[in-house]
């Protein structure tokens, strides 16, 4: 029941950005082009989205525990520092250099050999940035 | 150029929301897709490594889903050059997993919870990709 239902969110989502041109570089990187061949679309996916999920989160919260699982799981941080910041502005650049971000990638894994790269350039980016924090972590792990 | 499509953009954009509202309400998870797929790489293979397998599924399958509603598989033009999308992939990989989220976890998700942080990382993304299609479309290329 549990897979069955994440399956079909799955579905839906994947769905979703097919629909709103998020799976399609080409609409993505239009969007990043104000000097030049702008595409306001995208706007209106996030618009869409931050509405629906703004409200739902309110009304699901309110209903104390998910329907499946014990707790609802939620990141606890707060605080600003240079990793969020730094990783988020390198994420942005590799986003503006291939049009793809996770999300927009993955609907269209299936669709060609560009997705397929990008997916295995990604995969080889996460576990480099793990290794590397995992190092840095046992560096100040010995400082200490 | 591509066509400007506000209202299936808008509906796309909402059924991303429905699912996202979905997936906390029922298994209480954020539906970050970087975060997803990160945590689908793994080798311990439990429960939680199970739900993510069948999102992803869910979200590789859904072409089909397209092409059994409306008749035929969605089109997509990828600009970039195969190198491009190597490097451009590569920092992705590295910058969603310092930052500890993608468009999807933080545009949408943190940003619907009132999340500082996410406030902060998606104006963060959002101008260095905006930066970034200015200095390849206008400075050095086009």
């Amino acid at each position: 029941m549990k897979l069955l239902a994440a399956f079909a969110f799955g579905l839906l989502f994947g769905c979703g950005i097919l629909i709103s041109g998020m799976g399609n570089p080409a609409k993505v990187l239009n969007f990043f082009d104000l000097a030049g061949t702008w595409d306001p679309s995208l706007a209106f996916v996030m618009g869409g989205a931050l509405l629906v999920t703004a409200i739902g989160y309110r009304l699901v919260f309110r209903m104390g525990r998910p329907l499946l699982a014990e707790a609802f799981s939620l990141p606890t941080r707060t605080d600003l520092d240079l990793k969020l910041i730094g990783g988020s502005a390198v994420f942005g650049i590799g986003w503006g250099l291939s049009g793809f971000c996770p999300g927009g990638l993955i609907p269209v894994l299936g669709l060609g050999f560009e997705p397929l790269l990008t997916a295995a350039a990604i995969t080889a980016g996460i576990l480099t940035a793990r290794w590397t924090i995992s190092l840095s972590g046992r560096i100040h792990t010995a400082k200490a | 150029m591509t066509d400007f499509t506000p209202l299936l953009s808008f509906l796309g954009g909402t059924m991303i929301g429905l699912a996202t509202v979905a997936l906390m309400a029922v298994h209480g998870r954020i539906a970050g897709i970087n975060g997803i797929a990160s945590r689908f790489l793994t080798t311990q293979f439990n429960g939680d490594w199970a739900w993510r397998a069948a999102f992803l599924g869910g979200m590789v399958l859904s072409p089909l889903a397209m092409l059994a509603l409306t008749g035929r598989l969605p089109e997509i033009t990828v600009p970039s050059s195969p190198l491009l999308l190597a490097v451009g992939g590569f920092l992705t990989g590295i910058g969603t997993t310092y930052g500890s989220g993608c468009t999807s976890g933080h545009g949408v998700c943190g940003l619907s919870r009132l999340s500082a942080r996410s406030l902060v990382a998606t104006l963060t993304f959002m101008t260095t990709a905006f930066a970034t299609v200015f200095f390849t479309r206008h400075v050095f290329g086009g």
